[in-house]
């Protein structure tokens, strides 16, 4: 059994998972059923002054038939009295002291607001506070969430505002609607912030009713655009996650989310920088319950790998993360089709044929049965027949012996810089 | 007269006729149904399974690739959960529970259980630990699915728990009984051996009553659990039982689990007598062995048949050809004493009697006479009346009378499950409720444990 505890800038949890603020963390009633079927953790619903919601407020993507690729919502903020969330928050840390429970907040960008919110909320006991800069609807309508999320200057100085009184540690949410978010990640550290958490969601349309023409939710007639999360932005968060990790200008823990469903994306995350995730959809699609195969898949996975403890794997993959012009251009892999395995749907010939680089032969073998046939030489390895493949195993990807040593774009640069410069000077 | 169909048999190389019909889903296969599941909440299924094992959850285990998740999940509900797998009458139980009967169609719900304890055994893994000792012994009497299940949670819960097993192998009938193309031997020697790894101690070739005394095992343990199934099939009472060819169905089954394949029944005809479970093993396995014909006589009608209706349609699928409303009368030998022909008679059904069931009664001069080489029983199974005698517990013909909550029999000491405690009329006995039982039992003779150390305390 492996060690599947977490220390996430100080703050301590059972296990690496805890639900992200959001409606499965709005009561102490379903917290507490959450802590039961074992999360580690959860960030409150966010805090603030209360709002008003509408009704109908979640839409989601299916995807060829699989139902909730990705999830939408109109959805603001706690809608629930601040005094009723701090008596919950309270009860429910007496009932599961070692569960980790962490107040989301969200006010004015004012700093006599945060004072007072952070005191109020400290003061009844939680594990840290997470601030809510990342909300895209609603709230940034006021100037808050994503509104302030997106301006790095007010990001760092809310940070600010916020470490002057808290004395529980303070993780700062981004929002992923911005074009790099180690901006304003760089900016919550220099405002102080002890970790980042990253991504809320994405601004979003789920869809457009194509017999009525409205928007997908929509109220009254009328839609506005939402949230985006669920499986669909995993590889988004994901690599926002990774910026950040390999980011030396960023040197606080990372919380992971975005479309988190199971064990193996955890695993994931972790690898890319995250010392504990976040889970909201994927809870909101089946249920608390979900946790347990991600603690046992988990603990499995280290096992079989003779890893002693879940914090032995965060950031492994971090170094291996890099930018494009740090990339070999001499490393060559091309595919190969085995035609025993191969069922001959053909859809890697018209994938290569139509829109790639022509290389996958439609031929006849010796005994009449149809084969297909990849000419190597014409091949660019870019993957996308076995991408498209519906058989396992049937094309590989197999990796050809270097003929030239490795050389990245930025090497060969600074190889042409030096003979440009040698050039200037026999010019002179 | 026709002929068994030839596709899935091979009569060159009898052998492979053995090997399970069914080849697993493969990876794929399992994710793509796995993803299907609608990973129900408090969903039907649950329900259905005698063993309550929690099916969303192993099925979402294999979707999430936590497949040792998934097996431990199985086992822990069902000690017996690979064989299951394998021969419960799913759309009975589980599949036909399931919601998406009344959308598409059910998940495969015994497929994935098999593919998720394939992996475990494919992959040699232990999925249990003994529990810390606790001082109580057990004796259990009997090392098939339902001995075997009791002695895995009490082996869990720290008892000391020693299974008599008068085979050389544990596992019953999952071991001997159930044909190898539906369920290959191994499957149930790798639960023997999750049981075994709880600490139990299994003596094989060990028969209560002949290698050990009843009064030894009375003696010696602190408590007895009696699961030693049912015995061999009872005689026809007929002329000609006698003849070299007439088998016990459950014997001739064994035969084939135990021993080289013989060719001796290539190009033969056999019929079969009686329609459960054990009828249409004895005739699948018949055809299996190359006979030309195989016929099953019934003397009621399909209504009243008790075999499941899946294994009707493997039966008739295997070419296995069906008479109903056909009693025999005696089995003819030749002069060598071997079977020659076997003597019915029609049969028509009465109004139904008071146990609800339509009594067959012979119709005059309808006697015909069957050409055959060999002739199977398998028209149930006997009692071992003499051991439940000896033992002193009260039985009605051979049935272990028992506490229905508890599972305690006459004598306080001794707890029965099983196949030992089947009841007449109650259709066909299932592994997985002789699997239930086992568990029951183990958690009643712990609460009397526990209950009694409260007390004192
Ligand atoms: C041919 C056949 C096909 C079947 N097919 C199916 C099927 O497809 N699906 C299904 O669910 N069920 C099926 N069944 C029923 C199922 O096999 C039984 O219900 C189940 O095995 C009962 O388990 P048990 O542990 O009570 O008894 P058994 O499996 O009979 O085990 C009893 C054990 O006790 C041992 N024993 C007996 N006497 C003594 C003694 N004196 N001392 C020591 N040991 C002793 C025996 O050797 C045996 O190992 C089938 C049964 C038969 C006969
Ligand atoms: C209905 C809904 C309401 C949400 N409300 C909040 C919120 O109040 N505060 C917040 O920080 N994030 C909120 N989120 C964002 C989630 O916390 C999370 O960042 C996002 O859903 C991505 O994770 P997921 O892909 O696991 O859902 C909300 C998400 C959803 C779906
Ligand atoms: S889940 Fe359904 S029932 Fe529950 S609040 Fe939403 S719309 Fe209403």
């Amino acid at each position: 059994m492996a060690d599947l505890r977490i220390n996430l800038a100080g703050i301590q949890s059972p296990n690496p998972f805890w639900l992200a603020s959001a409606p499965p963390t709005n009561s102490g009633y379903q917290v507490q059923r959450a802590f039961e079927a074992g999360w580690g953790g959860a960030v409150w619903k966010t805090l603030g002054e209360p709002i008003l919601n509408v009704s109908s407020r979640f839409a989601a993507v299916s995807f060829n038939g699989q139902r909730v690729a990705g999830f939408n919502n109109i959805e603001l903020i706690t809608d629930r009295p601040l005094e009723v969330n701090l008596k919950e928050i309270a009860e429910t840390k007496k009932k599961f002291p070692n569960h980790t429970i962490i107040a989301s907040l969200m006010v004015e960008p004012k700093q006599e607001k945060w004072h007072e919110i952070v005191k109020k909320v400290e003061a009844i006991g939680v594990d840290g506070l997470e601030l809510n800069f990342g909300c895209p609807h609603g709230m940034a309508e006021r100037g808050m969430g994503s509104a302030s999320g997106q301006v790095p200057e007010l990001v760092e100085k809310q940070t600010y505002w916020v470490k002057e009184v808290a004395k529980t540690p303070v993780i700062v949410k981004l929002t992923p609607n911005i074009t790099d978010i180690t901006v304003t990640a760089e900016a919550a550290t220099r405002g102080g912030a002890d970790a980042i958490s990253m991504i809320n969601t994405i601004n979003s349309l789920a869809g457009v009713d194509i017999d009525t023409w409205n928007t997908i939710p929509h109220v009254a007639g009328k839609g506005a655009h939402g949230g985006y999360c669920g499986p669909a932005v995993k590889p988004i968060a994901l690599n926002m996650v990774g910026e950040c990790a390999r980011n030396p200008h960023i040197n606080v823990p990372i919380s992971g989310i975005g479309g988190i469903s199971s064990w193996r994306d955890t695993v994931e995350f972790l690898l890319m920088g995250a010392t504990g995730v976040q889970v909201c959809t994927a809870a909101m699609h089946h249920g608390f319950r979900i946790v347990e195969d991600m603690i046992e898949g988990l603990n499995n996975y280290l096992d079989d790998k003779g890893i002693a403890s879940v914090m032995d794997i965060v950031g492994k993959s971090v170094p291996k993360y890099s930018d494009w012009g740090n990339l070999d251009l001499n490393y060559k892999i091309v595919a190969r089709i085995n035609n025993d395995i191969c069922i001959n749907c053909n859809k890697c010939h018209i994938a290569c044929e139509d829109t790639s680089h022509q290389c996958i032969d439609m031929l006849k073998a010796a005994n009449g049965e149809s084969i297909l046939q990849v000419r190597e030489e014409d091949c660019v390895g870019c993957n996308l027949c076995s991408i498209v493949c519906p058989v396992d195993g049937a094309i590989d990807m197999v990796e050809l012996p270097n003929e030239l040593p490795p050389m990245t774009w930025n090497e060969r640069q600074a190889a042409l810089g030096t003979m440009a410069c040698d050039a200037d000077i026999i010019k002179r | 007269m026709s002929t068994v169909k030839q596709s899935r048999i091979s009569y060159d190389h009898i052998a492979t006729n053995f090997q399970e019909v069914h080849p697993g889903l493969s990876n794929r296969e399992a994710i793509e149904e796995a993803n299907r599941c609608l990973y129900c909440y408090d969903a039907p299924c649950i329900t259905a399974c005698p063993t309550g094992i929690d099916i969303p959850t192993f099925i979402k285990k294999i979707a999430s690739g936590n497949v040792k998740g998934s097996a431990t999940t199985i086992m822990t509900a069902n000690p017996i959960g690979a064989s299951c797998s394998r021969v419960c009458p799913t759309e009975e139980l589980c599949e036909g529970a399931c919601v998406l009967n009344h959308s598409t169609k059910p998940i495969m719900i015994g497929n994935l259980q098999r593919y998720a304890t394939d992996w475990a055994m494919k992959n040699d893994q232990i999925l249990f630990k003994a529990g810390k000792k606790n001082g109580t012994s057990v004796a259990i009497i009997g090392g098939g699915p339902a001995g075997l299940s009791a002695a895995r949670e009490l082996g869990i819960l720290g008892y000391d728990v020693t299974i008599f097993e008068a085979a050389e192998h544990a596992g019953g009938l999952n071991t001997y009984g159930i044909v190898s193309f539906r369920l290959p031997k191994e499957v149930s020697f790798w639960e023997v051996k999750q049981v075994e790894s709880v600490d139990v101690t299994i003596k094989t070739n060990t028969k209560v009553g002949v290698d050990i005394s009843v009064r030894e095992i009375l003696d010696n343990y602190d408590i007895v659990i009696l699961a030693i199934g049912m015995s061999s099939v009872p005689n026809l009472g007929i002329e000609g039982e006698d003849l070299q060819g007439v088998y016990d169905a459950i014997e001739f089954v064994k035969q084939t689990k135990t021993h080289p394949i013989t060719d001796e029944f290539l190009g033969k005809k056999i019929v079969v007598i009686g329609a459960g479970n054990t009828a249409i093993d004895g005739a699948t396995c018949s055809v299996r062995l190359g006979a030309e014909n195989v016929k099953i006589l019934y003397r009621r009608s399909l209504e009243e048949m008790t075999a499941y209706d899946f294994e009707y349609e493997f039966a008739k699928q295997d070419g296995v050809e069906f008479r109903w409303l056909t009693a025999p009368l005696r089995i003819i030998g030749d002069d060598h004493g071997n079977v020659r022909a076997i003597e019915c008679i029609k049969m028509e059904l009465t109004e139904a009697g008071e146990d609800g069931r339509r009594k067959p009664i012979p119709v005059k001069g309808s006697e015909f006479v069957l050409e055959v080489d060999a002739v199977i029983k398998a028209i149930g199974q006997s009692r071992y009346v003499s051991l439940i005698d000896e033992m002193n517990l009260e039985h009605d013909g051979g049935v272990v009378k028992i506490n229905e909550n508890t599972y305690q029999t006459s004598n306080k000491k001794v707890f029965a499950c099983g196949d030992v405690i089947f009841g007449k009329g109650q259709g066909e006995a299932m592994v997985v409720s002789a699997a239930q039982q086992g568990k029951k039992t183990a958690y009643a003779i712990h609460q009397m444990f526990t209950k009694t150390a409260n007390e004192t305390a």
